[in-house]
């Protein structure tokens, strides 16, 4: 078991005054607090600071964790002496606050659980419905052009046939749909943490997230790509062949297209049955380099046939 | 619980056809109606309909109650604050999706 500094966690001095605490305690909540925090460690993070004040908050439990004394180190091999804890009472006196399915096991082996047995008056009645589960679960945008199965691995507390809490691996292979698209949720019921006295289990929400592409980029429904022309393909039309995440097809180029232009293939973005995206192709025209003589000259004659003032507009 | 393994689940796409009515909201989230009532009170959700049967409610209201739920209970932020919250975090989406995409 591993020791855990939870006044590092908090970052605040051991003498510090429970108003300190508190406050130390506020702002990183509001720093790591999974909703708001984009840092990737958000919800590790929040959970132990969670923990750390559960402990800190409360004076009984701050000055028996104070008797291990200083010299500990965060992750450090640890086990209570025994009967470290005689003459406090707070074991099985249940929570105040936090989410309690996450306490690490050196918390637990100190200050015992509540969890599923009792409940605390937060809590409400005893027959509840387990937590949801929230997870961001990345895929490929072929994943979700095609649909496909995905493998997905959760940590999860449980409770074991001694009435331990443990946490395991949760394995699950779930169905991602075609045509899902960034930020949508697949909610699966009945998959998130187990109910409480016999009520129902919560549901697990798996918030797709799409992984980088080196061709395409997804807005919405619809796939963008940049599709490098050359000057005489934009200039006279052209027909060419074009990657979509459905495979090749062809796209026709009209004449005097400009770089920049913008070239919609119906149906080939991210569509469902009811829903269609489009692919956007994004023209960008790629000027040969004048090497030799011969190809100055031909820019040059381009010059003297078709003279042309883009910048007529900036006056 | 354990999932037996490698079962393949199927959920439920909350996507731009989600509309749940007030009942399967509150279930969904775990939430009494008043809460619903309060959040529609402070312009957080719009459900549509006259009368609370005919209301229904949007993946993106889903998300908003659950997020507010969260918010509520760990960092006891108030109504308004839950709306101003909301507001805030869903610009900052939109504007990180815009600056990805330069």
């Amino acid at each position: 078991m591993e020791y855990r500094d939870y006044y590092e966690i908090l970052g605040v001095d051991r003498d510090a005054t429970q108003d300190a605490i508190k406050q130390a305690y506020r702002r990183l909540a509001r720093k790591y607090h999974p909703d708001v925090s984009k840092e990737p460690e958000a919800e590790k993070k929040f959970k132990d600071l969670g923990e750390a004040y559960e402990v800190l908050k409360d004076p009984e439990k701050r000055a028996a964790y104070d008797k291990f004394g200083s010299n500990w180190q965060n992750g450090q091999d640890f086990e209570p002496p025994p009967n470290w804890d005689a003459g406090f009472e707070f074991r099985g006196a249940g929570y105040t606050g936090g989410t309690d399915e996450d306490y690490s096991d050196f918390f637990e082996s100190l200050f015992g659980r509540s969890g599923y047995r009792t409940s605390s008056s937060r809590r409400g009645p005893l027959r509840m419905k387990g937590e949801d589960q929230h997870a961001k679960i990345v895929i490929s945008l072929a994943d979700a052009f095609h649909g496909a199965k995905k493998n997905i691995t959760l940590t999860r507390a449980e409770v074991d046939d001694q009435g331990r809490v443990v946490t395991r691996p949760h394995n699950l292979q779930v169905t991602i749909p075609k045509g899902v698209i960034e930020g949508q949720r697949i909610r699966l019921e009945g998959q998130g943490m187990p109910g409480i006295g016999g009520g129902p289990d919560g549901d697990l929400y798996l918030e797709i997230a799409f992984a980088d592409d080196p061709i395409f980029h997804a807005e919405k429904r619809d796939i963008h790509m940049e599709l490098p022309i050359t000057p005489w393909e934009a200039a006279l039309g052209a027909t060419i062949t074009v990657p979509t995440l459905g495979g090749k097809v062809q796209l026709k180029v009209p004449p005097g297209s400009q770089g920049g232009r913008k070239l919609r293939l119906k149906g080939r973005g991210l569509s469902t049955a009811k829903k269609q995206g489009d692919q956007i192709v994004t023209l960008r025209i790629v000027v040969p380099e004048a090497k030799t003589d011969e190809q100055k000259q031909l820019y040059r004659k381009m010059a003297e046939i078709m003279p042309i003032n883009p910048r007529a507009h900036l006056g | 619980m354990t999932t037996e393994h490698m079962t393949v689940l199927t959920g439920t796409v909350l996507d731009e056809d989600t509309c749940c009515t007030l009942a399967e909201v509150c279930r969904m989230c775990g939430v009494p109606a008043d809460f619903i009532l309060e959040m529609i009170d402070e312009g957080m959700l719009c459900p549509g309909g006259t009368s609370p049967r005919e209301w229904r409610f949007s993946a993106l209201e889903i998300k908003r109650i659950q997020t507010t739920v969260r918010l509520q209970r760990d960092l006891r932020v108030n109504l308004p604050g839950c709306a101003l919250v909301l507001e805030l975090l869903e610009e900052l989406d939109e504007l990180r999706r815009l600056y990805r995409m330069r």
